[in-house]
């Protein structure tokens, strides 16, 4: 290809990825490096219906001026990342020096904000992400073996997961697993426990968010492997079975080099996905037995006082997350592309 | 045909609705500007924007009332013109409307329409009049009276007789998990401890200054005596926010809890609930905890602001509009027991006793800081460990105070 035409060829996705993907970047990256103003704080009387109280307020006069002179803010450099609520390289360091051997200096780790939600975030990405494969795989290989007659309803029923809304899938489980939904009420009674409670424990929590995450995006991994499974040489498997070999041995030694580099794909797509985990822990209310970074990131923008400059260096921090996490399969892609 | 037919349909409306206003012995006929709501939704406040709207229908008016209305105020609000010219908030909310300066003082507005309106509906800060109040709101004791009767005891007035109450409950036998309370992690638990700390007597700040001061022994207390009630409470407790707490006393859950005002009218009404439940719901006072004697609970009131960003028209039009909405032409039948309305001519009902009965015990308000939204949140994130058993209070309490200290910092609050 010519590289004028080339040029115009990307022009519109290099356009696009400017516009939604290096600009939001370019604009997190300043904001996190800036923080508020220093605000003007008066005493004044506030009086209302249950009577007048001395309070603090901000003086708007003099907060404006400031906001006039530095419209960004006051710059702090990297000062938003070395806090507690982000790195907490000061505390990390102390709870180094003073904690009592490795197990003490975890617990003062899992204490700050920024570790525990890595803690859970990493947990869950390197669980569900292989898990998400081995199912989404089996399905696939399941579904191609059905009766063609059937196959239009089987893949449907088995999109289903992926097709609801995460925020609406996880709220069905969230009741379903209610120690008076079905599911819980299932489980106190398999269980013989009449108090066990799937939200009461951190550990259950946990497994119950994993499961929802291998349920939600196991139909992606199936689409994909079984687009794939069409393509597979179907001499190579007669010779296979000419030479003998069985169902399982024709999985290992034919389909699954095969799909070797759809496996690529849908781990880089899902160590993406899931390190992003977000969606059902507000939807089971999770919040208090686990966090991730983009839940993080909610939080400080949720509440009744926005931290905007917080919220950026955590959505700085996550992009460089996916960046670590996804740099081994893109160099081995690299490598591939280079090969051929 | 259409358009002649359009025209006299519109006649006949704008005629219609100028007669409604005039039988509601108000002059309420805005010709121009502009009126657009935010705000929270539950009834009394559909109550307020449709009276509001109704007021305002010979001009563009329009109302967007969610429960996510502080996720979107402060931005609706701080482009010029505003797309919301007015925010309905509540004296927690407002102080993020003010720390960004997107909304008008009154002062001038109350001069010319609001001569109607009481001074103790006015919410003014250094003199300044910022928002107009139209309902109160506590949490309080709700209580099963025919529980209570069954194990002969009194309706308790502070934590302490709760906690005697539910052992004997539980002992017996009549329910497993008799307390209730919306302790779900982040704003509802944060709200508990605010409540709790206050009761105890403890102060949050060092006076005139952002400097959080929490760590101490009421501190400690207060998280006790939430950890206390835990043990009464279902295990999922730190998932039950107000509804799930509701839904817990509809199905028969429950016999104690501290709960909304504004929600109590579902509670006692026969919608959701067995007869047994909904007709021996009763609404206490406020509770105390430990011998400071101040009540466990804090007062909140419900009002209106008008944006700063908007033309004189568009804010004289929508001050006219809601003083009108939050005038005695609201109250009626169906309106009455809806909140526990700040205007004249407000009869008090029996769901509204509990708000009236905190107002009376001298509640403290809810503290409107600039900085209080940032130890809220850094509560709601930090105190799960403790009732979880993970940490000591006093460790949950210094984590707290780091985290408010480093989120007050970024925000130049120190």
């Amino acid at each position: 290809m010519k590289h004028t035409t080339f040029a115009w060829f990307v022009l519109p996705s290099a356009l696009l990825m400017l516009l939604f993907i290096a600009l939001p970047i370019g604009s997190i990256v300043t904001q996190s490096l800036y923080s508020a103003h220093e605000q003007v704080l008066v005493t004044v009387e506030n009086c209302g219906p249950f009577g007048c109280t001395q309070s603090t307020t901000v003086d708007q006069e003099a907060t404006q001026a400031l906001k006039a002179a530095e419209p960004l803010g006051k710059f702090a450099g990297l000062d938003i990342y070395k806090d507690r609520n982000h790195l907490a390289f000061a505390e990390v360091h102390e709870a180094w020096i003073t904690s009592d051997g490795l197990p003490d200096f975890g617990a003062a780790l899992m204490n700050l904000p920024f570790y525990d939600a890595m803690a859970f975030t990493l947990t869950y990405t390197f669980i569900v992400t292989p898990l998400t494969i081995l199912l989404g795989f089996l399905i696939a290989v399941g579904v191609n073996a059905v009766a063609t007659a059937l196959k239009g309803p089987t893949i449907f029923l088995t999109l289903l997961p992926f097709i609801v809304t995460p925020l609406v899938g996880s709220l069905i489980i969230f009741w379903m697993v209610d120690a008076r939904g079905i599911l819980g009420a299932g489980l106190q009674w398999l269980a013989d426990d009449p108090t066990l409670s799937l939200k009461a424990s951190t550990g259950l929590m946990w497994a119950m968010l994993m499961v929802y995450g291998v349920w939600h995006s196991a139909p992606f991994a199936f689409v994909v492997f079984y687009a794939g499974l069409q393509t597979v040489n179907q001499d190579s498997l007669e010779a296979a079975m000419i030479d003998g070999a069985n169902r399982f041995q024709r999985i290992i030694y034919v389909v699954i080099p095969h799909l070797y580099p759809l496996v690529t794909f849908v781990a880089l797509i899902q160590l993406m996905d899931n390190f992003r985990v977000f969606e059902p822990i507000v939807s089971f209310t999770a919040q208090a037995h686990a966090r991730s970074l983009s839940y993080a990131i909610f939080n400080d923008l949720g509440g009744e006082t926005r931290l905007l400059s917080s919220a950026a260096a955590t959505s700085m921090l996550t992009v460089v997350g996916v960046a670590i996490l996804l740099s081994p399969v893109l160099v081995r892609t690299y490598r591939n592309f280079d090969k051929g | 045909m259409n358009m002649i037919k359009t025209a006299a349909l519109g006649t006949v409306m704008a005629v219609l609705t100028g007669t409604t206003a005039m039988a509601g012995g108000h002059a309420c006929a805005i010709t121009e500007g502009r009126l657009s709501i935010v705000g929270n939704e539950f009834p009394a406040i559909q109550s307020v924007a449709a009276l509001a709207q109704e007021c305002a229908s010979g001009v563009e008016n329009d109302s967007n009332l969610t429960a996510d209305h502080q996720k979107i105020n402060v931005a609706g609000m701080t482009g010029n013109p505003a797309e919301y010219t007015s925010a309905i908030i509540a004296n927690s909310s407002i102080v993020a409307l003010m720390n960004e300066d997107v909304i008008r003082p009154l002062d001038d507005l109350v001069a010319m329409y609001g001569a109607d309106i009481p001074a103790h509906q006015l919410i003014t800060i250094d003199g300044k009049v910022m928002a107009v109040a139209f309902m109160a709101n506590a949490q309080h004791l709700v209580y099963r009276k025919d529980v209570l009767e069954q194990i002969g005891m009194d309706v308790p007035t502070s934590y302490e007789d709760v906690l005697a109450a539910a052992e004997k409950i539980r002992a017996m036998g009549i329910m497993e998990n008799p307390v209730g309370g919306a302790y779900a992690a982040g704003w509802n638990l944060a709200e508990e401890f605010v409540n709790m700390y206050l009761g105890t007597g403890g102060e949050f700040f060092e006076a005139g200054t952002a400097k959080v001061s929490i760590n101490n022994a009421q501190g400690v207390e207060a998280l006790e005596m939430m950890k206390a009630l835990t043990a009464y409470m279902n295990p999922d407790y730190l998932t039950h926010d107000s509804n799930a707490t509701s839904a817990e006393w509809e199905a028969g859950n429950v016999a104690l809890m501290n709960m909304w005002g504004s929600r109590t009218g579902v509670l006692m009404d026969d919608e959701g609930a067995a007869e047994v439940v909904y007709s021996n719901t009763m609404a206490g006072g406020p509770l105390t905890v430990g011998d400071s004697g101040a009540a466990a609970s804090t007062l909140w009131w419900d009002g209106w602001t008008v944006a700063k960003n908007i033309s004189d028209e568009d804010a004289a039009a929508t001050f006219q509009a809601l003083a009108h909405a939050t005038s005695p032409a609201l109250l009626n039948d169906e309106t009455m027991s809806q909140a526990v309305w700040l205007m004249d001519g407000f009869d008090a009902q029996p769901v509204n006793e509990g708000v009236l009965a905190t107002v009376a015990a001298g509640a403290a308000p809810y503290p409107m800081l600039p900085y209080i939204g940032l130890l809220h949140s850094a509560l709601g994130d930090n105190l799960a460990e403790f009732l979880k058993g993970e940490e000591s209070a006093e460790q949950a309490l210094m984590d707290i105070e780091a985290a408010y200290t480093t989120a007050a910092t970024e925000k130049g609050f120190l």
